[in-house]
């Protein structure tokens, strides 16, 4: 293996980091795309059952094709652009809501040292590309120069900056507790404390002690989603599609590659600051990257479960939710934490 | 040539198409997409320079949270671009002075002989060295009264804004969120008991008219 990468990098010379981290992108990404393919169908099958029906079972055994074959219509069907649409910023728009979505992966760790960067500034990386993935939606929405479209648009926006703000402020419950913002070092952190020492290991994890930020985060990360019930950007009943209502095929198909992938992305964040990555829950069974795998499994049927329970949130409910319960909670509890650690009981040395 | 190279070149160009689109976009809408171009590129360049919490700052202040508001703005601006440009080149003499001038000071100040930027040394750090953990040590530590000056302005700031703006209109027909969430489901309904009532067998003749 390492004859070859010094072959390969006396042959391409300065374009050699370019190309093998375009590699290291790609292992990333085609698991990625696969398990996206399977999580629509997974979420079809799941509601089916939460509302007794019995889902997709026609294509292939089980109905196990139906992605495949979703994918296919998708990527056969014509790009219809609307008359007076801007049609350079009709395409940007949804290129703008997958960019983010897949490089955010850039700095999640997978398992000890598994991590395509291991950048210091890890968290604040997630937070900056995590901001950026709202301009999708906003320009899409205005670029289809429809009023349902830019109605998502505005929604989305108003939206997506409120959670922000509680997401951001539950993170830092999170840098404190392990002092730093690498993420690698986040879930070291919680390898760490009395219950862990004691074989226990999930009970050491942030959930536990950050209880209310957990909570807060993990609601957060679905309205960041734009999910049920916060998918108010969506609205079927009310804004037929919101941004995406005049796209057609694969333009489609992107904002819903964006939005799974993005799903997977906030269970992986989320498994990751609060329920210890890739650590294992028990003492005596070795860490690993199965571990991070059943942790994301897990908070994305917690998201489907919730689309299938909740009704929609109204509009003035989700800010009302956002800034006047979540912002103030955190503000409040980064106090709590900071007293903590400085009290005799600090449980984080 | 280093790939690092490549990429400033690559960043810079960027930077300065985006800037010079900026002011030259017809569409004030593209105007600031080219803006947030402009941010990305600047802080791709920063963080070159290891400057990696000031990167992501900008990403994530300007980028993530401004534009976005801004851009909220100038797409609901109904903006005739027609008039806009009225007066173009009888204003073009001035302003172009005005810009030459400018970008002459800059050249001035920051070409480097005039802070004296030969006699430093190169910007060499170890792996190890963490920008942001830096910063936050001077700015809670050197600097921790000015910088809790600062973000006392800046809540006042906050509040005033939202003070300024306010307006209580009287004849909206808002809900009052707080009284709904605290209503409960027995102030709403109530749940009567009943003796129960025994049902009349069907008789025959009803039976005959349901087949019928």
């Amino acid at each position: 293996m390492d004859a070859i990468l010094v072959q390969a990098q006396q042959w391409l010379g300065p374009l050699f980091p370019l190309v093998w981290t375009l590699l290291k992108v790609v292992l990333v990404i085609v698991p990625l795309m696969l398990s996206v393919a399977y999580l629509t169908f997974w979420e079809r099958k799941i509601i089916g059952w939460m509302q007794v029906r019995i889902g997709p079972n026609r294509v292939g055994p089980w109905g196990l094709l139906q992605p495949i074959a979703d994918g296919m219509k998708l990527f056969f069907k014509e790009v219809i652009f609307p008359t007076v649409a801007d049609k350079k910023l009709f395409i940007v728009g949804p290129v703008m809501a997958i960019a983010p979505a897949l490089a955010l992966w850039a700095v999640i760790p997978f398992a000890d040292g598994w991590v395509l960067a291991n950048v210091d500034a890890g968290v604040l990386y997630l937070l900056a590309l995590g901001s950026v993935g709202v301009y999708g939606i906003i320009i899409a929405g205005w670029a289809s120069n429809s009023k349902y479209a830019f109605l998502g648009a505005m929604r989305s926006s108003a939206q997506m900056i409120s959670y922000e703000i509680s997401m951001g402020m539950a993170l830092i419950t999170v840098l404190m507790v392990s002092g730093s913002l690498n993420l690698s070092e986040i879930v070291h952190a919680q390898s760490r404390g009395i219950f862990s020492s004691m074989g226990a290991g999930f009970l050491s994890w942030n959930w536990l002690p950050l209880l209310p930020m957990f909570g807060v985060y993990l609601i957060s990360g679905v309205a960041e989603l734009n999910r049920a019930p916060f998918d108010v950007v969506e609205g079927e009943s009310e804004i037929v599609a919101g941004h995406m209502v005049e796209y057609s095929g694969m333009s489609f198909a992107m904002f819903f590659l964006a939005e799974y992938a993005n799903m997977i992305l906030v269970s992986a964040m989320v498994s990751v600051f609060f329920l210890g990555g890739w650590l294992s829950p028990v003492g005596f069974l070795p860490d690993g990257f199965f571990w991070l795998a059943v942790k994301i499994a897990a908070i994305l049927f917690f998201f489907l479960w919730i689309r299938a329970t909740f009704p929609r949130y109204r509009y003035d409910q989700i800010m009302r939710l956002g800034w006047k319960v979540f912002v103030p909670l955190t503000l409040v509890w980064i106090l709590v934490v900071g007293i903590w650690m400085m009290s005799p009981l600090n449980v984080w040395k | 040539m280093e790939f690092k190279t490549i990429l400033f070149y690559l960043f810079a160009v960027l930077t300065v198409f985006a800037a010079v689109r900026v002011i030259t976009a017809r569409n004030p809408v593209h105007a600031v997409l080219f803006l947030v171009l402009a941010f990305f590129n600047m802080s791709g360049l920063w963080l070159l320079l290891q400057a990696e919490f000031l990167a992501i700052a900008l990403i994530m202040v300007y980028v993530g949270a401004v534009m976005v508001l801004f851009l909220f703005v100038v797409m609901m601006l109904d903006i005739n671009i027609e008039r806009m440009r009225q007066g173009f080149w009888s204003n073009l003499p001035l302003g172009a002075l005005v810009g030459f001038l400018m970008v002459g000071e800059m050249a001035v100040v920051l070409t480097g002989r005039y802070f004296g930027l030969e006699s430093f040394p190169a910007h060499e750090m170890p792996a190890s060295y963490s920008n942001t953990k830096e910063l936050a040590r001077v700015l809670f530590t050197d600097y921790v009264y000015p910088f809790e000056l600062a973000s006392i302005i800046l809540l006042v700031a906050i509040i005033a804004a939202v003070m300024l703006t306010l307006r209580h209109r009287k004849d909206t027909k808002g809900m009052t969120s707080s009284a709904q969430v605290a209503v409960r489901s027995r102030d709403r309904m109530r749940i009567v008991k009943m003796a129960s009532a025994t049902e009349l067998p069907a008789t025959t003749a009803d039976q005959e008219g349901d087949k019928a």
